[in-house]
Parts: structure tokens; sequence; C-alpha cells
């Protein structure tokens, strides 16, 4: 039977398992009066610990039986290869391994195809029969196993629900430990392969360099530059153009929250407030070409008509169209905090004479600021994780410098850069991508912390 | 039972006022408490006496000495008319008390006298009202202004999410009421004081509002109000929230403020009427039934339902 057709039998045993738990707690306990029984748990907490029982160990064999048998078959194929098969090296017997299992599962021989192989390769086919029926045999055997102990337990005064309530939270730790794991892994892999960088490059060079230039040559015949990794001019970019999204988002945002949680009537409301997060779906490459077609030529125009130079890429175009991506970041979150300040804290200085404004400025926005700053913040990281409208309104070329006039770039678009074409996982110019991921992830750590810190500190101030 | 009970206090309460009214409200609820085993026929009855025909305000709803005053006064929501045709005045430095049931609009009579229902966009208030003699819903008349002279204070004590010092600060900052830090300083000190908060919180100016406990609160709301000088304060159930150690306090604080200010109150409490307040005011169902002095409306009031009221027949 294939693993499918186990996991659908099994499902219908474990729903089997319930209903003959349930019907059983019943049975087994005495009514005391109107229709209340000496049962601990209620009757379906007996159907959920039976079929728990049933199903848990033999899903565990299940998916230990299904990760290893492969492994275990083939190797038990490879022992029984003649002798001059397994005289051969390392490699070559795992080519002829690789093709006696394709041999197997094609069922189609070649011109390859000797007589040890095809012999082979129906010995792996019998194993994995015997593997497959085997499983579930014991599957089954288990589950059935569990129902019939899970039974027997089954006592009006057994505490069905404490058991039931315990997997239940075993389970749950398990998906939160699923995400942090999952943080733990790319932080490693990504730490492990910046060190291996760092082998290459020094760690202050990368840290203090001014000048980025990863393009190094990554064969004898190619043309390339010395390279360097100087991280700076991409931090002071990306700083650069998060600082002109802020500046452009933030007052915005903030407005637009104001009026739509505090001016605007219902219907206005109830217009603007989905309109607006509809910003936020926009594919960022779509406000990447507005930014590269639309923005740039304008800002280039208006700049030379006032008698600068603008470049044709600049970190202002950039900045702009993302300021206006992260609107709704800011909007939404601030509108939702505004108007969950209490109309109790409004009353009371309206009460005293306060005007709207007033009130506004000197007692709601205080009272929301915590979420405010929350949304500030996540505003902040998507800027400076945003790729798509950089690479095509910014450019690639990695100046330091602080005029928004000109081309820059920032880290996330240098790693973009460094990890598409041809390359090769250990050469500087590949391994510089995971410096920069964690410089990266290290500035939106800080981000976080601070973030917290401020939330917590008003916190305690407010409520 | 409860007819004959009503009978033997009415003579009791000539000669020891106070102490019968108290039984009376003691009554109330222990009649209350015994609701659960009413019968139906008890229902019918006491829908009877709630059905009692109001025909305009009995007693004397208007005075000499006239702070505010009221006439024609309509309150609407969308098309609901919560009040109808209240005509009443409050005299200066007196407490007016209002008691009703649930939902007879005291609140929203309360809320029309500072214009607080302008932030409520279905809100339409009729009639005149007057201030001193000015029209305090004419075009001339901004309700920031008129706020400031008629302060208030909500049921649920609602401090700032500032510090003490600057929740008190709060209004005077607002109105340009000091020029100094040293003047600001006074003017916190001497509300404090007068709210009965100063000595509980002096050193700890800098902390939180919200740290406080609900009366401590509640008595920093009062500070406040008292903060911006006005010369009404309305209060709305300000003790519902509080124990009656902190109700204690705050009805004392009443009695003190109504020296230099006019205070108009809502209450749940017929002990707290009786208590705090020079004239009590009757309302039910949106109408005015009886205003009259206290001590008169809760030992012989002329109207059958507030008599059906405060002996706790219904509400």
């Amino acid at each position: 039977m294939p693993v499918n057709f186990i996991l659908i039998t099994l499902l219908a045993l474990l729903i089997f398992g319930f209903i003959l738990g349930r019907a059983r707690s019943i049975k087994v306990a005495t009514e005391v009066r109107n229709g209340r029984y000496n049962l601990h748990s209620r009757p379906y907490y007996y159907g959920y610990m039976i079929a728990l029982w049933a199903g848990i160990p033999s899903l565990l064999i299940l998916l230990l039986w299904t990760g290893f048998d492969s492994s275990i078959v083939t190797s038990l194929t490879a022992s029984d290869l003649p002798s001059e098969i397994q005289e051969l090296s390392k490699d070559e017997r795992s080519l002829v391994i690789n093709e006696i299992i394709n041999l197997a599962e094609s069922g189609k021989a070649d011109v390859n195809s000797s007589e040890p192989k095809l012999q082979a390769a129906a010995h792996y086919l019998s194993l994995k029969n015997i593997s497959l029926m085997a499983k579930t045999v014991v599957v089954f055997a288990l589950a059935i196993l569990g129902i019939i102990i899970g039974l027997r337990f089954v006592k009006p005064e057994f505490r069905a629900r404490n058991q039931v309530e315990k997997i239940v939270r075993w389970v749950m730790i398990g998906c939160a430990s699923i995400a942090i794991l999952t943080t733990f892994g790319i932080v490693l892999s990504v730490l492990f392969e910046s060190l291996q960088f760092f082998k290459s490059v020094p760690f202050t060079d990368f840290l203090f360099g001014t000048h980025w230039n990863p393009q190094t040559a990554i064969r004898e015949d190619q043309v390339g530059g010395s390279g360097s990794f100087g991280a700076i001019p991409l931090f002071t970019g990306t700083l650069l153009i998060s600082a002109i999204a802020l500046t452009i988002a933030v007052p915005i945002g903030l407005m637009t929250a104001i009026y739509l949680s505090e001016y605007a009537n219902q219907a206005v409301r109830s217009i603007a407030k989905p309109v607006l997060e509809i910003l936020a779906g926009i594919p960022t490459v779509v406000y990447g070409f507005f930014a590269a077609l639309t923005v740039a030529p304008f800002i280039r125009e208006t700049g030379e008509a006032i008698g600068l130079h603008p470049s044709s890429e600049s970190a202002l175009a950039a900045g702009v169209v993302m300021g206006v991506m992260i609107i709704p970041f800011v909007s939404s979150l601030s509108d939702d905090v505004i108007s969950a300040v209490p109309q109790a804290m409004r009353d009371g200085s309206y009460g005293m004479g306060a005007t709207k404004s007033e009130t506004i400025r000197q007692v709601v926005i205080p009272a929301a600021l915590p979420g405010i700053v929350g949304g500030v913040l996540l505003a902040a990281s998507r800027a400076i994780g945003e790729t798509m409208i950089v690479v095509m309104a910014a450019g690639l070329a990695a100046n330091l410098t602080a005029n928004p006039l000109e081309a820059v770039t920032t880290i996330t678009v240098q790693i973009v850069t460094l990890l598409t074409g041809d390359q090769e996982f250990d050469s500087p110019k590949t391994l510089a991508a995971f410096a920069l991921g964690l410089g990266l992830f290290t500035v939106t750590l800080i981000l976080n912390v601070i973030s917290l810190h401020v939330v917590r500190k008003y916190r305690e101030q407010y409520e | 039972m409860v007819t004959a009970m009503t009978d033997t206090t009415k003579e009791k309460q000539m000669t020891d006022q106070r102490d019968s009214i108290n039984d009376r409200v003691a009554n109330k609820e222990s009649e209350s408490n015994a609701a659960d085993n009413r019968s139906s026929m008890d229902d019918i009855h006491k829908n009877e006496e709630f059905d009692i025909e109001i025909n305009g305000t009995v007693g004397k709803p208007f005075v000499d000495n006239v702070k505010m005053s009221s006439r024609n006064c309509d309150v609407f929501y969308g098309d609901k008319q919560a009040i109808f045709d209240v005509n009443v005045d409050i005299g200066n430095h007196e407490i007016l008390a209002m008691i009703g049931p649930s939902g007879c609009g005291k609140s929203t009579y309360l809320r029309v006298l500072n214009r607080m229902n302008d932030t409520i966009p279905i809100c339409r208030v009729t009639g005149e009202h007057k201030l001193d003699g000015e029209d305090i819903y004419s075009k001339k008349m901004d309700p920031v202004l008129l706020r400031a002279r008629v302060g208030m204070v909500f049921q649920k004590p609602n401090p700032f999410p500032k510090s003490i010092y600057d929740n008190v600060a709060y209004g005077a900052k607002l109105h340009g009421l000091v020029r100094t830090r040293s003047d600001l300083d006074d003017l916190v000190e001497k509300s404090l004081i007068r709210a009965g908060l100063w000595k509980e919180v002096k050193d700890d100016l800098h902390k939180p509002g919200t740290g406080l406990s609900g009366g401590q609160q509640q008595r920093l709301c009062i500070a406040r109000t008292i903060a911006v000088d006005p010369e009404v304060i309305l209060m709305d159930e300000p003790t519902s929230a509080l124990d009656p150690i902190a109700t204690a306090l705050i009805e004392e604080l009443m009695i003190e403020l109504s020296g230099k200010y006019t205070i108009a109150i809502v209450t749940h409490s017929m002990q707290q009427a009786a208590r705090v307040s020079n004239r009590t005011a009757y309302f039910h169902l949106g109408k005015l039934v009886e205003v009259n002095e206290t001590d008169k409306v809760f030992t012989n009031p002329e109207h059958k339902l507030t008599e059906n009221y405060i002996t706790g027949r219904f509400g």
C-alpha cells in the first residue's frame, strides 16, 4: 500500500477510534442525575484520547520508516552485489547503485544493463515491496493496538481531558519552536558563510572600507577588477534611501491616519482605508518601473531646470517612490491605534475646553505613541529590505555620497547582483552576499530592539 | 406590604428625616434582592406604577439666584428623542442632583449643559440654554470656551496618559492661565490641595496619573477640572466606579467645592443625592418629573412616580 493510502486508512482508523472511545465512555459511565454522568472528562475527550493513542505511535513509525527505508534498502542491495562491483572505488560504486535504482524504477533495460545489474534491480524491487508491506502491517497493527489499549483505560475516573490537553500543549510548543528554530538555522547558515568570507577579506576592510567593487574574475581567462569589499557605501546608500522614504512616509502616513480616525466621516473612511491598503499590495516591481520611468526623469528635468545636474538614476527617485509604498504601513497601523485610544480620554480633554487639535496633539497621539512607533519601525524595515525599486531607480553604482541626486546602491541590491549570473560558491564575490546579509540582519535586529525598548518604555508610562 | 411599611416610615420621617431616607433606600435594596421570587402578578402591578402620566414638571424647577437655565429642552439622537421639554434652573453655588432609572436622560441632559453632545454627530439639541444669561447654543458661543467655564468629571476616572503634574497643568497650559513655571507649580499645588489629593501625591508629581488608585484618579480628574477655574462643574456619576471610602472622600469634596462652584451631579445612588445635594431632580423616560429641595423630594415627593422610585417600587 502506498503512503497516501496508509495515511487515509489510518485517518479512518483514528475516526473509528474516536467514535469507539466516545461511545465506550458513555457506556461505562453511570448517570448521576438529570443527564449528568460521573465521567471525569466529557465523552469526546475519551474519543480524542483513543485517537491520539492510536495515531501518535503509528504516525511516528510511518514517518521514521518512510524516512529511512530507501537508504536501508539501497545498502542491502549494495551488499548483495557481486564482488567485482564491491571492489570498485566509492564513486564508481555509487554510480552503479544509482544505475540499478534507475533500472528498477523505470523498468526499462538498456545497452548498459548487464546481467548482475538486472538481478540487483530485481532484488532491489523485491526488498522495496517487502519494506512497504511490512510498513503497512506494522503501522496498522500499532494503530489497532493503540485503540485496544486506550479502550482499556476508558473509566469514569480516568483523566482523559488532562492527557489530551497535555498532548495539545506539546503540539503547540512544537509549532512555536519550528519558527524559532528556522530563524536560528538561517542566522547560523549566514553566519558560517560570512566567516568563510572573512577568511579571504579582513573584517575591518569589509566594515570600514569605503570602496565597493566586487566584480573579481572567477576564472583564469576572465577580465575582472581586483575586488574591494568596503561596505560603507552600501550602508550609507541604504540609510540615505530609507531616510528619504521615511521622511515622505511618516508625515503623510501620520496625517492620513489622524484624518481618517478623527475627522473623516464613516463613508470616507470606509472607502479611503481599503484604497490606501491597496498601495501596500502593489508589487514592488511595478513601483520600480514607475520610479525609473516616471519619477526619475521628472526629477532629472526639474533638477536641470533649476540648474542642478541630477543623474538619471537617483537616490531621490527611489526614496520618494519607496516612501509612497510604505505610507500604508504607517497610516494603517497608526489609524488602528489612534482609533483604539478610549473615547473617555478625548471626552476628558474636551470637557476641559480643549479644542480638537489640542486634544489630538496632546492626548491622543501620546497615548497612541507605542503603536505609531511600531508602525514606523515596520515601515523602516520594509524600506531597508526593499530591493526592486532601488535596482530600477537608483542604479548599481556604489557611490559614497549624501547627495540624494546621485546614484547610490543598497545592501539588498548588491546581494541580488552578487548572486545572479555565473558564480562559484567559494569566491569572495559570492560569499560577500552572506556577509552583507549578516550586516542587514544585524541592522534590522538593532532597529527591532530599539523599537521594543521604546514601546516598553512608553507602555510603562502610559498604561 | 410595601405600602404599609412606607406608611409607617412616613410618620417617622417627621422626626428623623435623614435616617428615614436611608431606610427607604435600604428597603429598596432588600426588595430588589427579593425580586427574583416575585410572581407575574407583581410584575403587572409594577408596570402600572411605571405607567403614570407625566404632565410637566412638579415641584420648584426655578430659582431666584440662577446660574444656568434650560427652557423647552429637547434632545434627539438621530430620529429618537431622548429628552422631552425639560425646564429647569440651576442656582448659584448649589448642588443639583439628578436621579432616575437608567436611560432616563439625566446624563444626556448633563452633557447638554457644556455642549459635550456636540462631539456626537447624530445628536441634536433644541431649546434655550443659558449660563449667566448668555445663550450657550448661540452662534457667538464657542463650545471650547464654554467647556472651560463649565467643567466636567466623568463616570470612569479618565486621567490622561501623562504625569500627575501634567494632568493638572493640562487645562491651565491650554488656556494660558499662567505665565511662569512657578505660577503653574502653585496652580497645580492649589488644585491638588483643593481636590484633597496633595498629601498623597506631593512626592510623586511626575509619576503617571494612571498609576493611582481609582479614587485617587477621580480626585485627580476633579483637580484637573478645578485647575481651569470653571464656574460650573458637571459630574456624571463620579463615584459609581469607586469603593465606599473613596466615595465618601469625593462627596465631602463636592460639599466643600459648592462654596466656590455650582455643581450638577448625576447619580444612581439615592443616598448620595440625599447626602450632598441641595436640590434633587427626578428624570423619568426623558422627562423631568419633579424638582425640589432634596429633603422634600425624599420625604414628601409631590409626584407619584418620584415616590415610587425613591421607595423602590421600580428602577
